[in-house]
């Protein structure tokens, strides 16, 4: 296991490096700079910020020099916003875009997972169609949408929610729902085809053979065998849900990670889009590293070895 | 003799899209106290379906349309689903077919098997039900079984597999163990290492055994008494040696003619029972054997025949033993039992 362990951070390490260099690579091959704005700027201007920042350097020392910050947990300052640096983006968006995202995702797992496990006791019956009509609305509906509408209802027609920012508790209802409105739908439903097919296997046969009562049978042999597609798919939910989305950010003005993200990108901010990708680059790494840990946890026919 | 389990005209049905799939269609028979009887019959036949009635663990749609299950003179059609829990695991268990998905992959053997302890004896204290766990492991002869018992399913061979699924069956000393192909999914050495193991703890308990398989050869080892399903009716009942030495209805002659002889021409066919079982959604209106049966005559195909007793303990279900049927082509002709 211990070995395991430094295998996987070492193969982690490497992951990232090459997410990082395949990032700084395409950044460059993308046209355009910085600097690029519709305001003619003269030529000597251009030199003297593209040496202010470095930018004349070859471009494998920008990226070892990059590197060598990265390694310092020094993300380099912001090309596009004088005086800031991506860790104060990170710094400061994190706060907001995090707690968003633990909100939302003990909101998906408290609804997404008893909707699956209903849906799929109930199967075929109008509980099962109820929810999984909901369900597809939740995937098929863009968050966007959802948002908008509960805006206009709950904040603007009724008046019980703020319209924007997260200065209270209240601010963050509406982005919750909104962005926990896909993962819902998306785990429900891979809940509920999970606890359908282990009610159908053997061994459940057996428990039910034992004279033990429904309820024991679910909670004690078919939950933890339903549960382990969906934690599969729980890592790269979680670190999407904690890394900000930038279009309810954006309708819920909330300043969180992931207006920084794209504007970066459209700004050609190479230290910000650099920061930003390997920071959430982390996220998801990390979390998937959790959860194959936890797998060995419910599993024991999984060992690392 | 007292009966144990007293089955009478037993009727389940599977209610799918394309009809009522009639898989047992009315069937009787018993199960004497410390006998062991054999039901065979190829797949399709509603052997398996029988036994689950029994238990009532048809999943589905499955649903008993009719007739009356009794154990230990207890009317099991009928009951609440809590009543049965209680009857379920302790006066009938059942061991299944796969030994390999039977057990739960997340949990110790040790613990599977002490649920079935707790579920029936909630006032044993863990260590209580881990010693027991102990001795049942010991019965079934799983070696070390102070540290077997933490081992997880996939940490077993399938033998190994069954004897603990055999232990939990045994767990609550059951007056009815049913048994559906457990030696299926198993090798030929393990087996009959099962085979031995459930007869002398068979022995040992004085139990009796529903021993549902396709195997005759497993039949002849552990059963005293076969019943032969085909097309969800019992088309014979006989003694073991009676099985063998002088069937009565056509489709056991064709179950033993088809069985291969060690010692045969080895360029010899085998010889197979032409044909394919019945459809259950229309199931014939005649003897549903009379398509693939070399002696059918016309009214085979119109008339389910009754059930004849051709002595003891002897019944088969087939025209031919009808006192008008004819002799010329008859297979039963001068045999014990036909009639003359």
């Amino acid at each position: 296991m211990a070995r395991y362990l430094v295998k996987r951070v070492l193969i982690m390490i490497l992951t990232l490096f090459m997410i990082a260099l395949l990032t700084f690579c395409l950044m460059h091959v993308v046209p355009g700079s910085p600097f690029t704005s519709q305001k003619q700027v003269s030529q000597a201007v251009l030199d003297a910020l593209n040496a202010k920042y470095n930018l004349d350097d070859p471009l494998w020392k920008q990226f070892v020099d990059y590197m060598i910050g990265v390694l310092h947990f020094d993300f380099g300052p912001s090309y596009k916003y004088t005086g800031k640096t991506v860790n104060d983006f990170i710094e400061g968006g994190m706060p907001y875009s995090g707690t968003l995202g633990l909100i939302t995702l003990v909101f998906v797992l408290l609804m997404s997972i008893p909707m699956g496990i209903v849906a799929a006791l109930r199967n075929g019956k109008w509980q099962d169609m109820l929810l999984m009509f909901l369900a597809t609305l939740g995937v098929t509906i863009p968050s966007f949408v959802i948002a908008t509408g509960l805006l206009y209802i709950f904040s603007f027609k009724l008046g019980w929610t703020p319209v924007y920012g997260v200065d209270s508790w209240k601010g963050y209802i509406l982005p919750m729902i909104a962005m926990g409105g896909y993962s819902i739908s998306f785990l429900a439903r891979l809940m509920r085809s999970s606890l359908l097919e282990v009610m159908g296997q053997d061994y459940i046969r057996t428990a039910r053979a034992k004279g033990i009562s429904e309820v024991r049978i679910i909670w004690k042999h078919a939950l933890r065998n339903a549960l382990i597609p969906v934690i599969t798919v729980l890592g790269p939910t979680i670190a999407n849900l904690l890394t900000g989305s930038f279009v309810i950010e954006k309708i819920f003005a909330i300043p969180g990670l992931g207006g920084y993200f794209v504007n970066s990108v459209t700004q050609r901010d190479y230290t910000t889009i650099m920061g930003m990708t390997i920071f959430y680059a982390t996220v998801l790494i990390a979390m998937i590293f959790i959860v194959d840990i936890f797998y060995c946890l419910i599993d024991p026919r999984i060992k690392y070895e | 003799m007292e009966h144990i389990l007293e089955v009478k005209d037993l009727q389940t049905s599977f209610l799918t899209s394309s009809g009522e799939v009639k898989a047992v269609r009315g069937v009787s028979f018993f199960v004497n106290k410390g006998e062991s009887v054999g039901i065979v019959g190829e797949s399709g036949s509603g052997k398996s379906v029988t036994s689950l009635s029994v238990m009532q663990l048809l999943v589905g749609t499955g649903k008993i349309i009719g007739g009356s299950v009794k154990l230990n003179g207890r009317e099991l059609v009928g009951l609440s689903p809590k009543e049965m829990r209680s009857i379920r695991g302790k006066e009938v268990a059942m061991i299944f077919q796969d030994p390999m998905t039977s057990l739960n992959p997340l949990i110790p053997v040790g613990e599977q098997v002490g649920e079935m302890l707790w579920s029936h004896d909630k006032s044993l204290s863990k260590a209580q039900r881990e010693e027991r766990v102990i001795d049942l492991f010991r019965m079934v002869r799983i070696p070390e079984p102070e540290t077997r018992l933490k081992s997880f399913p996939h940490e077993f061979s399938g033998g190994m597999r069954q004897r603990v699924m055999i232990a939990m069956a045994l767990a609550c000393k059951p007056d009815l163990l049913i048994a559906d192909e457990p030696t299926t999914a198993l090798d030929v050495s393990i087996q009959d290492q099962i085979l031995k193991l459930m007869r002398s703890i068979q022995k040992e308990m004085g139990m009796s055994i529903m021993f549902i398989t396709h195997d005759l050869g497993v039949v002849a080892e552990l059963c005293s008494r076969v019943l032969v399903m085909y097309g969800g009716l019992i088309m014979e009942e006989a003694n073991i040696y009676d099985v063998f030495e002088n069937p009565l209805h056509p489709y056991t002659m064709g179950l033993i003619a088809s069985i291969p002889d060690i010692n045969q021409d080895k360029s010899k066919k085998l010889q197979p029972i032409i044909g394919s079982p019945p459809d259950m959604v229309h199931p014939p209106e005649g003897c549903p054997f009379a398509p693939r049966c070399p002696y059918a005559c016309r009214i085979c195909l119109h008339q389910l025949p009754p059930v004849f007793s051709a002595g003891e303990g002897h019944k088969s279900r087939c025209w031919l033993l009808a006192g008008d049927a004819p002799s010329s082509g008859n297979p039963l002709k001068g045999r014990k039992g036909a009639k003359e």
